[in-house]
């Protein structure tokens, strides 16, 4: 069983691989850290450089948890891929974090979060920016 | 003086609010889509020339002239912050602009390239008010035999110096000419290659082949190939240059601006030759040269200025004789007939207040792209974040939206369909688009000249060759096909043909493109 964290490389971001790191520890569990970046967009915000992925791995190791590092480059759909993740690796939680969107940007766009907490088999732990 | 006197009063008739807005518009739809690799000036004034038709013509000449400056700064944003080169006037610049990026250097950059582009573009666009008018003068007092000699000059060019091989440029250019003759033969009233179809008869609209062969062309294709992985954007702050890096950048600017003028005034001299040779001329004459390679703003500032001057350049034959070379200025000429104005010498004497108009918008247009270059850059980049199927999906609505328009027929629909597999198929097997554009707009101009001329001479052949002018064009034909020819025998005698070369493939900016950037094989121009 493994938790695993939806980095991007964003305060948000961060806070929700605190929160990963802790639950991890809290389970006794093997993290795993996926940075999804869509293969359908030039430049894709989310997207974590190879840099930034490396420090990730060496942070949670430090701090004494077993941790894998994915990156997924491929598809458009940033909830799909990390269900499958979460169900390929036996996760026993998904932790996410969540924006403040507007309400036309939800109506436009749709919510990725919205999609994981739906369709996810497992629980979902939600993290907000302030606060962690 | 009388050019000065009449660019003031093309300046006084296009202060308005409204054309002013124009303007801005049109630079800004030209910076986007300069900025989206795949998406480009031509592609982008074809899919709105059926919109415009409730505009006045001046309007949307004013539109058109926006996005044809703006392309050319919008596509060095991305060489510089991605190593995609937005427009293929900008391969060049991304071989010093993503290595200074990369080395924490993208403001400078981008600033050199802005400003350069805004210097560029207000020394060219004063050259086309000096120059066109004398090139009107002269082109006036020439008859259908010469103007069968620079429209040949300007097939050849399209054909065989642009692109990578001689062979698929003129297979091109000839479809291109194939797809201008269908319809009724204007002396005798046969119909020619309908297929018996009424809805052919009338030949087929330029619009239509344009919007077929690009949007629907490219969106086809890209559904087809282009899925690659997400680039890691390159943070940018505001655009500043410091005083050794002008003292580095203003040379370079306008040996730019006078290297890409004269290419751009010739046919098929495009924007990409100029921008290659500007960079070589930098690193030749650098003091910095153990820069090149690693992020020298010369090789940046010279490319930039290059592109944007011969983008002026165009304006020269494209005014004076209604000739386009490049894509956007052939869809510009559409344009033109689109409104019932006949493109060509004439031109600056029934419309002088529209032709005016439009160079003093190109002026005003230039300066507001400086001002929403300089500051904005990185907010252009934030446009390579919307994903391609959105994109896309707004382009084939446009482009069938465009075709439909034309003249209300659903039969229309079927043609953009068809020739946006051809254009699917061209992109395929490497075929270069803007022969075919060339040969579709310019081909039926060139029966029109090649008939009237042999009316003239009763028929004898001898009667095209008129005048020292298409002596000089036959000769100029002679050297672009044989020459290649040529070089080759030499080569061979010299017995070191060791590089396989095949298709004559001269074009300098070729191994470049492949060897150091990731070239989007669109209808970049």
């Amino acid at each position: 069983m493994t938790v695993l964290v939806g980095y991007v490389p964003t305060p948000l971001g961060e806070a929700t691989l605190r929160a990963g790191v802790e639950e991890a520890r809290r389970r006794a569990e093997r993290l795993v850290v996926v940075n999804m970046s869509r293969d359908d967009v030039l430049v894709d915000a989310h997207r974590a450089g190879p840099d930034d992925l490396d420090r990730v791995e060496r942070d949670v190791a430090e701090l004494g948890v077993d941790v894998e590092v994915v990156r997924i480059e491929e598809g458009g759909d940033p909830a799909d891929a990390l269900i499958h993740a979460a169900h390929e690796r036996a996760a026993s939680v998904i932790v996410i974090g969540l924006r403040h969107r507007s309400p036309v940007g939800k109506l436009i766009m749709g919510s990725t979060a919205q999609r994981i907490l739906l369709d996810a088999r497992c629980p979902v732990l939600a993290v907000k920016e302030d606060g962690g | 003086m009388d050019n000065i006197s009449a660019l003031l009063g093309g300046f006084a008739d296009v202060i308005t609010p409204v054309n002013l807005l124009i303007a801005l518009l049109g630079v800004t739809v030209g910076t986007a889509v300069g900025v989206l690799p795949g998406i480009g000036p031509a592609m982008t004034v074809a899919l709105l020339l059926p919109l415009t038709y409730g505009l006045p013509v001046e309007q949307s000449l004013i539109l058109f002239g926006g996005i044809f400056y703006g392309g050319m700064y919008g596509g060095s944003t991305t060489s510089i912050l991605l190593n995609t080169p937005g427009e293929s006037a900008s391969v060049v610049t991304a071989l010093e602009g993503n290595k200074m990026a990369k080395t924490g250097r993208a403001a400078q950059a981008l600033a050199t390239s802005a400003i350069g582009s805004f210097v560029a573009g207000t020394i060219g666009t004063m050259l086309i008010v000096l120059v066109m008018p004398q090139v009107v003068d002269f082109a006036i007092t020439l008859g259908s035999p010469e103007f069968l000699a620079i429209i040949l000059v300007a097939f050849v060019g399209t054909a065989a110096i642009l692109g990578s091989s001689r062979v698929r440029g003129f297979a091109a250019l000839l479809m291109g000419i194939t797809l201008g003759l269908v319809g009724t033969d204007f002396v005798t009233g046969q119909q020619r290659l309908t297929f018996g179809s009424p809805f052919l008869a009338d030949n087929i609209d330029v619009i239509v082949i344009a919007v077929g062969i690009f949007a629907v062309g490219e969106a086809l294709w890209v559904a087809a190939h282009l899925r690659r992985r997400a680039a890691t954007v390159i943070p940018v702050g505001r655009p500043w240059l410091s005083r050794a890096d002008w003292g580095r950048s203003w040379k370079p600017w306008l040996r730019g601006t006078a290297l890409g003028f004269p290419f751009g005034a010739i046919p098929a001299g495009g924007a990409e030759i100029p921008t290659f040779m500007s960079y070589l001329t930098e690193r030749r004459l650098s003091k910095h040269p153990e820069e090149f390679g690693k992020g020298a703003i010369e090789g940046v500032a010279g490319p930039e200025a290059a592109n944007n001057a011969s983008a002026a350049g165009t304006m020269v034959p494209l005014l004076a004789l209604g000739l386009p070379t490049n894509a956007t200025a052939a869809i510009i000429i559409a344009a033109f007939m689109s409104y019932g104005i006949e493109p060509g010498p004439l031109l600056l004497t029934k419309q002088p207040d529209l032709v005016w108009m439009l160079i003093a918008s190109l002026f005003i247009g230039n300066f507001f792209l400086l001002v929403l270059n300089l500051p904005l850059a990185p907010t252009w980049a934030k446009l390579l974040r919307i994903p391609r199927p959105y994109l896309y999906a707004g382009i084939l609505f446009f482009a069938s939206m465009g075709a439909y328009a034309v003249q209300g027929q659903p039969f229309d629909l079927y043609l953009l369909l068809a020739l946006g597999f051809i254009g699917f198929a061209m992109r395929r097997f490497g075929l270069p688009v803007l022969p075919l554009i060339v040969g579709a707009i310019l081909g039926p101009l060139f029966e029109r000249h090649l008939r009237r001329s042999l009316q003239t001479s009763g028929g004898d052949i001898s009667g095209l060759v008129g005048g020292p002018v298409a002596l000089v064009c036959y000769f100029i034909i002679l050297g672009v096909l044989v020459w290649p020819l040529v070089a080759r025998l030499r080569r061979g005698a010299r017995g070191d043909d060791d590089d396989a070369d095949h298709g004559g493939d001269d074009t300098p900016s070729g191994p470049v493109s492949t060897s150091t950037t990731h070239t989007w094989e669109g209808p970049g121009s």
